[in-house]
């Protein structure tokens, strides 16, 4: 087991990550909390052949991300609030397209341009439906500097592996931290390239419904020549407008994680054995949440916490099963409860959901979540 | 020559209205690939938007359909990623000078290795004829009923201002001329434009009469009013109303940004 330690912030993690999942090519504009990671990209993607343009806005980043992803790079941009809602809309071509890339939203205060140098969760919301139409999406949320490494690693990884976008939901407070962060190969996510395909040209098909499998992606310039469109298609590609094909083709989008929920989630659980009250958390608030779960459970309350790294898909069994083992729940989060509402679907015995919100920019601190067990005992 | 080596003879028929210009440039562009003899493997066609934006399905390159004003931004990805691939961007007037603006000067600004065909017939056709900003002033569309408010932008002058390689303008009637400029295009290194200017009967024609109706007349228009830009500097403001101006607005050779940006990567090693 080889091990690298290093003081590092988590945006340049999140950068050093991507290089060491072999991103080739970043486009980005600059945003405040994000901008660490377009800086680091422009200096240390050139040293690895890869290629940083700063482009003209943050439509123009994820397009031109888009496009390097098609020429068979992996590729990622970055950015914040208002920058994510510029992307949405190519955001949603991507998943239309199925073209596989990352996009890193480090959040900040909102609506608008709301607190820039401030931490927020406010777009959890906005990372699910964002775009228009019906569509899946994964998004990830990391709440060290070392899982912020890893993370963007295992990003590219799912998105090569099932054609699609891949967003991670930053917080300012993990993007800007600095902390220690000791990699080692054993905790190395897999790195996962795109395969080519495996039929000829004449008989390949970019949009092949394969059940519980995703076609493969020929990069343009190999010899597969086809069509590439945002419009409804069939399995060629071309657009369609036949109400069946339509059905079939938006069905099979939907449906593309649903065999393999257990692979793209994944979460973070201590003391779910034994306890009545659950914290659910994710980001910068669960490291808030294990100091208060420690601290609760040396004055012998019964608190355990799930933290939640895949954000979306939403793990909605896991949610489901450990509503079952307790009285109570605590969902500390720095928007007013865009994830809280999310499990009260998840909630046949109607436990009792407590919310604890933040959007004033401020953490979350161990004695807020502290207070609410002890007063709830 | 045989069209059809590039199309896909499949996703016949075409959208296109009765009289529309869009298959002259398409036409020129496929002239032009056969006299370059590209190949078809290394060529991509990326499209915006609208009328212009369905010829990527009619051709048998890799294509891409993008999202609206955006081709520009896809290809410039797609490019820095893979400089060996021939990228065609082609666009309409409100795709690339409305919504893709900013794209399109900041494209030029760049002087990336990308050859970019607008398409320009002064109206959003697909919608059913919208001003757009080409439409000249106080034109009749759907969305200006009672007479056209703004001015029209000069694409050509615009593309020339933010530092493309090569920039020409050329009505749809001048055939030989257009494959001439399409042929500089590929040919340039750097950013290179050649702004087609296509009729739209349907939506242009049947508002604004006075530069012809149907597509023929239209051709016929354009025919008699078009005048090149040596001739036109020597004529005032008042005379060059109603002209269609054509010719070479730009044609030099500063290094392309792959050139800058090759520079600036081996500074990194």
């Amino acid at each position: 087991m080889s091990e690298r330690t290093s003081l590092i912030q988590g945006n340049v993690a999140i950068a050093r990550g991507a290089i060491q999942a072999g991103c080739k090519f970043f486009a980005g504009y600059p945003i405040t909390p994000s901008s660490e990671i377009a800086e680091t990209m422009s200096e240390e993607l050139p040293e690895v052949g890869g290629r940083f343009i700063q482009m003209e806005d943050e439509i123009a980043s994820i397009g031109a991300t888009i496009g390097a992803s098609l020429a068979g790079d992996k590729a990622m941009t970055a950015t914040s609030g208002p920058g994510f809602s510029l992307k949405q809309e190519n955001l949603g071509f991507a998943v239309m397209a199925e073209i596989p890339l990352v996009v890193i939203n480090i959040q900040r205060g909102g609506p608008s341009t709301g607190i820039p140098t401030k931490a927020s969760q406010g777009d959890v919301m906005q990372a699910r439906y964002g775009s228009h139409g019906d569509y899946p999406i994964i998004a990830l949320s990391p709440a060290s500097v070392q899982e912020s490494f890893y993370m963007s690693i295992r990003a590219f990884s799912l998105a090569e592996k099932y054609r699609t976008p891949v967003i991670i939901l930053g917080d300012e407070i993990i993007a800007h931290l600095t902390e220690k962060v000791t990699l080692n190969s054993e905790e190395m996510p897999e790195i996962i390239e795109r395969e080519a395909p495996e039929v000829s040209p004449e008989k390949y098909l970019p949009y092949q419904r394969i059940s519980g499998g995703v076609a493969k992606l020929a990069p343009f310039g190999q010899g597969y020549r086809y069509h590439i469109s945002g419009l409804v298609h069939d399995e060629t590609g071309f657009p369609t407008n036949d109400p069946e094909e339509a059905k079939k083709q938006l069905e099979h989008l939907n449906n593309k994680f649903a065999p393999h929920k257990d692979d793209i989630i994944y979460s973070e659980e201590h003391h779910t054995k034994d306890m009545d009250t659950l914290i659910v958390a994710y980001g910068a608030p669960a490291r808030s949440a294990r100091r208060a779960l420690h601290i609760a459970r040396d004055n012998g309350y019964k608190v355990g916490l799930l933290r939640l790294k895949t954000i979306w898909p939403f793990p909605e069994e896991k949610i489901e099963n450990l509503l079952n083992e307790v009285k109570q729940v605590i969902v500390p989060e720095m928007n007013r409860g865009q994830i809280a509402q999310e499990i009260k679907k998840y909630n046949p015995h109607n436990k009792e959901i407590m919310q604890i919100n933040k959007i004033n920019g401020e953490p979350i601190s161990p004695d807020e979540i502290l207070e609410l067990i002890e007063q709830e005992g | 020559m045989d069209y059809f080596k590039y199309l896909r003879k499949d996703k016949m028929p075409h959208i296109w209205c009765d009289g529309c210009g869009n298959g002259i440039v398409l036409k020129s562009i496929l002239r032009t690939i056969d006299g370059v003899k590209w190949d078809k493997d290394e060529i991509v066609l990326i499209s915006g938007i609208g009328c212009s934006g369905r010829t990527s399905g009619y051709v048998d390159f890799n294509t891409l359909h993008t999202t609206h004003g955006r081709a520009l931004t896809f290809a410039t990805g797609m490019k820095l990623s893979n400089p060996e691939l021939k990228i065609i961007v082609l666009s309409g007037d409100g795709d690339a000078t409305a919504i893709g603006g900013n794209h399109f000067i900041h494209a030029a600004r760049r002087n990336l290795d990308l050859n970019l065909i607008v398409l320009n017939n002064n109206i959003y056709g697909m919608t059913g004829g919208q001003v757009s900003p080409t439409t000249p002033h106080q034109k009749i569309t759907s969305t200006t009923p009672h007479g056209n408010p703004d001015f029209a932008f000069d694409i050509s002058d615009l593309a020339k201002s933010a530092g493309a390689n090569f920039v020409a303008r050329v009505p749809a009637v001048m055939t030989n001329k257009m494959d001439r400029y399409i042929q500089k295009a590929f040919q340039k290194e750097g950013f290179a434009v050649v702004e087609t200017l296509t009729p739209c009967p349907t939506s242009y024609g049947r508002a604004n009469t006075e530069t012809g109706e149907t597509g023929v007349e239209m051709l016929q228009y354009q025919k008699e009013n078009s005048i090149s830009i040596d001739k036109a500097k020597q004529l005032s403001r008042s005379e060059l109303q109603n002209k269609i101006i054509t010719g070479i607005y730009v044609d030099k050779e500063d290094p392309s940004y792959l050139e800058h940006y090759q520079q600036n990567q081996d500074n990194a090693n």
